[in-house]
């Protein structure tokens, strides 16, 4: 049996990777030793698992649960402090009507929106992310990432959601890669002792192989991240089954190594409700139960909420209704 | 407040879709007509509840539809022009395509098989192979076979995949110019009556298909009829052994496509995760009764336990049950007397020493089920890595070396199929020309098309199905 999650630390499996993450031959070495993903059998797969067929009370249950994983998304130049505002009372109560319907997980935002959005949020135990390290590209010195970083948790942000470099996973320096993760999580640190949960972004639409996928999800594991995260919404393709169903297996086989749960974000491209029960029955038969939660699982979405609670009032009510009756944001 | 179990309702596939009658006779001439033999009963292996009384041809019966097919041969059948010919395939096809939900249904019904399979896997693939064949009916000249039918083909095919072995029997015969008299599993006779209709829909002339439902004697007089030029069977190698002694001395044509006891070679540098996967297609497809199914798990030994440790888990996520609710993996077995030979070989190889384990899931209490289930610790002297088990039993066995895998998967009376795991082009294609199976699949399993040839070694029979050389067991110019 593996050690129990809650028992087993970040640290205790950074330790364990000590060897591994030394130098750059032999982290290498390790992320080449991984299995291979066979594509067309990967891809077999996870369209298998998309003709479940969810019903009735199942499909109940799946919709609550996703509208309680959806971190609500706003990542525009043209963002504003009244939109980031409405969009966090949006989080809180997603259907004005409905009193039983469940707040969402978080609401993902620039950093310079962080302090807004707490502000609506306060205590009311929705979380705020902030994306931060240069995102989407990442294309910044190290010390800009880390200072990015600092700014969004010191204006309260609970989450962050870095990007790692691409350029330098593809270039093959994968010890740059992990050391910045380990940089970015330091800097995740408050003063207080507590820290900042860190999600780690792959964009994998530009790492592209399935077998990268898998490499980037153990460094980031290895590295400490708190979550692995598909895509910055700005690339395409963003979040895929396939991709995610890769890095679902990443955290079962790391909890089995280590015994320390890591989460899964896919972000971008689901938007609807049907799409989002997929997911949900992949977290379920390829990670399993345990990762059926919003601390281990989360929906990068925006459009995706609004589906899913039309979904809902129409399994409440047996009718459909029209995205007038729902609110904008 | 919440759990984290996520419950599946239930989703059953809707069975209004389908009509079966109290009764079926026999399909020759183009006509239903009733059997002189002792009707018998066929039932849903999932529920043990009768679905219909379906008649047993006699020899009579035979006879009659011998002299349909044979005059249908010579009158129309042999000398329309392979268009003629292929513009009825096609509209077969066509209908099984428009009927599928329907055939599906009922084949998951009568057979027991999950309805994702019957409606994913063999009606597409059915309907495929008369699309394909149909494609060769007015090209025949180019096949390298010439473009001679050899008359009437007296056809026997198994309960696994009643429809699918339907179409891979029937699409090639007919494309050929001859005419056919086909005897379904008494276990699943009905959606070979329904392809009957479908005939009737199709305009397709009288005598051209003829349907004789029956057990063993039946299946006897068939091939042993002196009229028929041609014997196609699939089933069992017992089976095929007397037939071959049947027909021995005649001038028939034979194609046997028999069992197997297939090695799924695992090697440490396979794609692991796909690698589970087609270890469980492989042998959990259709509940194993498969004779192709890759049976004989051959592992690295480096690599073994790991593989054992996931393969485990990925078994508990199996959903066994109701064969029409579209979340069901595994069905039920398909007769009571397959069970009982499936429970009989697993007891042997429990007494024999073989660590025996089987996914946690609740079997129901009415039906023939039995769970998926794998032995380890197998070596080639144990009888479950020898005899054909025809269900969800897989046995486990290790290598060391490239050349111990091929000596071990070679070491059977079969030879059927090969599966290969690794992520080395170069070992696939070594170990592809030194197993001794008609087919080898490399990082997959159970991947069916028609326009790929299928048949064995060995004991696994002789003969080839689909593709072009398909055609040539049912040309004059083929051998």
């Amino acid at each position: 049996m593996p050690p129990s999650p809650t028992t087993a630390t970040a640290e205790d499996a950074a330790a364990q990777f000590s060897d591994v993450t030394r130098s750059d031959a032999s982290l290498r070495g390790f992320l080449h030793g991984l299995p291979g993903v066979d594509q067309v059998g990967a891809d077999a797969r996870a369209a298998a698992l998309g003709t479940r067929s969810i019903k009735t009370t199942a499909k109940a249950y799946a919709l609550d649960l996703a509208i309680r994983m959806v971190d609500l998304t706003t990542l525009e130049g043209q963002d504003t402090h009244g939109k980031v505002r409405a969009l966090a009372a949006k989080a809180m109560r997603p259907d004005p009507a409905d009193a039983t319907c469940p707040a969402t997980a978080a609401v993902c935002v620039y950093p310079d929106m962080v302090a807004t959005a707490k502000e609506v949020l306060g205590e009311s135990g929705v979380h705020v992310a902030a994306v931060a390290t240069a995102f989407p590209s990442g294309r910044a010195a190290l010390d800009i990432k880390l200072a990015d970083t600092r700014d969004a948790v010191e204006a309260g942000a609970d989450e962050i959601d870095m990007v790692i470099d691409r350029g330098a996973f593809l270039s093959g320096r994968y010890l740059q890669v992990f050391e910045e993760i380990v940089a970015v999580r330091e800097a995740c640190a408050r003063a207080d002792g507590s820290s900042a949960h860190l999600k780690v972004i792959f964009e994998t639409g530009e790492l592209q192989t399935y077998d990268n996928v898998r490499r980037a999800s153990w460094l980031a594991m290895m590295a400490g991240g708190h979550f692995i995260k598909t895509s910055t919404g700005k690339v395409q393709p963003a979040a895929t089954l396939p991709v995610t169903m890769i890095m679902l297996q990443a955290v079962r086989d790391f909890r089995e190594t280590t015994g320390q749960m890591v989460g899964v974000k896919p972000a971008g491209g689901i938007r609807t409700a049907k799409d989002a029960i997929k997911y949900l029955v992949l977290v379920n038969e390829v990670a399993g139960p345990d990762w059926l939660d919003p601390d281990w699982f989360r929906f990068g979405a925006s459009t995706l909420l609004n589906e899913l609670l039309m979904q809902r009032t129409k399994m409440t009510t047996g009718r459909y209704s029209g995205p007038d009756y729902f609110t904008l944001d | 407040m919440t759990s984290n179990v996520f419950e599946y309702a239930p989703a059953p596939e809707s069975r209004s879709i389908v009509d079966i009658k109290p009764s079926y006779g026999l399909f020759v001439d183009g006509e239903f007509v009733d059997g002189h033999g002792t009707s018998f009963k066929t039932i849903s292996p999932a529920t043990e509840e009768v679905l219909s009384e379906v008649a047993e041809a006699d020899q009579a019966d035979i006879d009659l539809a011998v002299k349909a097919a044979r005059r249908a041969h010579t009158r129309v059948w042999s000398r329309m022009p392979g268009r003629e010919r292929a513009k009825y395939l096609y509209r077969i096809a066509r209908i099984i395509q428009e009927r599928g939900r329907e055939l599906a249904v009922l084949e998951s019904i009568d057979n027991g098989k999950p309805i994702k399979e019957s409606r994913d896997v063999d009606v597409p693939v059915a309907a495929a192979h008369f699309f394909y064949y149909a494609g060769w009916a007015d090209k025949l000249e180019y096949s390298g076979y010439g473009d001679r039918s050899l008359g009437v083909a007296a056809q026997v095919i198994p309960w696994n995949f009643p429809l699918l072995m339907l179409a891979w029997k029937i699409a090639p015969a007919l494309a050929c110019g001859n005419t056919v008299v086909l005897k379904p599993a008494e276990t699943t006779p009905l959606t070979a009556l329904l392809f009957a209709e479908i005939c009737q829909q199709a305009d397709l002339p009288p005598g051209v298909v003829n349907i004789v439902t029956g057990a063993g004697a039946t299946g006897q007089a068939l091939v042993g009829h002196t009229d028929v030029d041609k014997v196609a069977f699939t089933g069992s190698t017992e089976v095929g052994k007397a037939i071959a002694r049947a027909v021995a001395g005649t001038d028939k044509k034979v194609t046997l496509e028999l069992g197997g006891k297939a090695a799924n070679i695992v090697f440490d540098d396979a794609p692991l995760d796909q690698a589970i996967e087609g270890i469980v297609d492989g042998i959990f497809f259709n509940q194993g009764h498969v004779c192709c199914a890759g049976s004989r798990l051959l592992v690295q030994e480096s690599v073994a336990d790991d593989v054992l440790e996931r393969l485990k888990r990925r078994m508990a996520t199996l959903r066994l049950g109701d064969p029409l609710d579209k979340n069901t993996d595994v069905g039920a077995i398909n007769s009571a007397e397959q069970l009982a030979r499936i429970r009989e070989l697993s007891d042997i190889g429990e007494a024999e020493g073989a660590g025996r384990w089987s996914a946690p899931c609740e079997l129901p209490t009415t039906g023939f089920w039995f769970p998926p289930t794998i032995f380890t610790g197998v070596t080639q002297a144990h009888r479950i890595a020898r005899e054909e088990v025809f269900g969800p039993v897989l046995s486990v066995l290790t290598f060391r070396t490239p050349a111990e895998a091929i000596e071990k998967a070679n070491n059977t009376p079969y030879g059927l199929s090969a599966g290969v795991w690794t992520d080395k082009g170069s070992l696939i294609l070594k170990m592809a020309g030194s197993l001794r199976a008609g087919v080898v699949w490399a990082n997959t399993f159970n991947k069916f098309d028609p326009t790929s040839p299928f048949g064995g070694f060995k004991e696994s029979g002789y003969g080839r199905e689909g593709g072009r050389h398909g055609l040539a067991g049912y040309l004059k110019g083929g051998e």
